[in-house]
């Protein structure tokens, strides 16, 4: 039940960095507007950082490229990219991707 | 004690209003879906080696989703703190347009009780709020916090429980459960094209952050590979959106 001190950091800064965009635009909106290319631009950035992230957790290996066939995970990700697809549940993918895992780990 | 008496008689003037308890109520539809993602939040942040009490402060501090897989993920990996932080930040940089879109509804309001609103805005609270000011054209302060404030202890709640699950399991890797964290990547990444539905630009721009991500991760390091991805392949969805 301890809080580490780089953690207590991180989280700290993640939730000051979080917590700005919230209150910024509804405190002075009546004062700034953000102009229309930001906007684009701001559009953009969860599929950009979303994608980044789901290529990094299947290719990447300890700062390596994973080796594709022994990429077990990279076969779990198809089923899971299906059933997101399907059902736009995310309790069903995130329960798919387990189970995939479980499985091809237990035949491979 | 007679001005009190009088006050109370008259509760009909504000009765249009929407009351906390309504926001309350608007909320539980919400409640079951978020209740799973935050559960599974808390099995992965206790996979990925956090304690009971800081997975509590990060859901009671920090308080949005797709940030806490991060920071759960970044965390395991071990990247550095700066890293983490700025990756966050481009993230949760959506939460402007969220703010912005509902503030002409309370530009009546001090900077003030503006802040306590924006303080616990999510995508989900805000799907609420965009929806109830269709059909009444005005959101009520009260209901907002109302909504709010639900949200927030359901997400605290969901955390804190996945988070006694995880620590009852020895080897998550048994179990698959290390790919709980991409599978909601995933999830959240397939969710958010499914309700832009631009598809085709949206593809490109996620190809695009893919490869490079992946590139700038095997060169330089993963920390900085999320960051630049995000940055290049936004950039570039939005010039040929403009360009097109």
């Amino acid at each position: 039940m301890e809080v580490r001190p780089d953690i207590f950091l991180i989280i700290l800064g993640a939730a000051l960095v979080t917590f700005i965009p919230r209150v910024l635009p509804l405190m002075l909106l009546s004062r700034i507007t953000i102009p229309e290319w930001g906007m684009r631009w701001l559009n953009y950035m969860p599929i950009a950082v979303m994608s980044a992230l789901v290529a990094q957790e299947l290719f990447i290996d300890e700062g390596r490229f994973a080796a594709l066939s022994t990429n077990v995970e990279l076969i779990a990700a198809l089923p899971t990219f299906w059933v997101a697809v399907k059902t736009r549940s995310l309790l069903g993918t995130v329960v798919t991707g387990v189970l995939s895992l479980m499985l091809l780990r237990l035949l491979f | 004690m007679k001005t009190e008496s009088v006050q109370a008689d008259f509760p009909a003037a504000r009765v249009s209003e929407d009351s906390f308890w309504q926001g309350v109520k608007d909320c539980i539809p919400t409640l079951l879906g978020y209740l799973s993602i935050g559960f599974a939040a808390g099995v992965v942040e206790k996979t990925a080696g956090l304690s009971l009490a800081e997975i509590a402060l990060i859901s009671i501090i920090l308080y949005a989703g797709s940030a806490q897989f991060i920071a759960a993920g970044m965390i395991a990996a071990g990247s550095t703190a700066t890293s983490i932080i700025i990756t966050i930040l481009l993230v949760n940089l959506r939460h402007l347009l969220l703010s912005a879109a509902i503030s002409p509804y309370f530009r009546h309001l001090t900077p003030l009780r503006n802040l306590l609103i924006g303080t616990l805005l999510t995508d989900e609270t805000f799907g609420v709020a965009i929806q109830k000011s269709a059909a009444k054209k005005a959101i009520s302060e009260k209901w907002m916090h109302g909504l709010n404030i639900t949200a927030y202890l359901n997400w605290l709640l969901a955390n804190i429980a996945g988070a006694v699950l995880g620590q009852w399991i020895s080897s998550p890797e048994e179990w698959g459960l290390d790919f709980a964290l991409p599978a909601m990547f995933i999830g959240l990444l397939v969710l958010t094209l499914i309700s832009r539905s631009k598809y085709a630009l949206d593809i490109a721009t996620g190809l695009i952050a893919m490869i490079i991500a992946v590139g700038v991760s095997i060169v330089w390091s993963p920390s900085f590979g999320v960051i630049a991805a995000a940055v290049i392949a936004s950039t570039i969805g939005a010039v040929i959106e403009k360009w097109k």
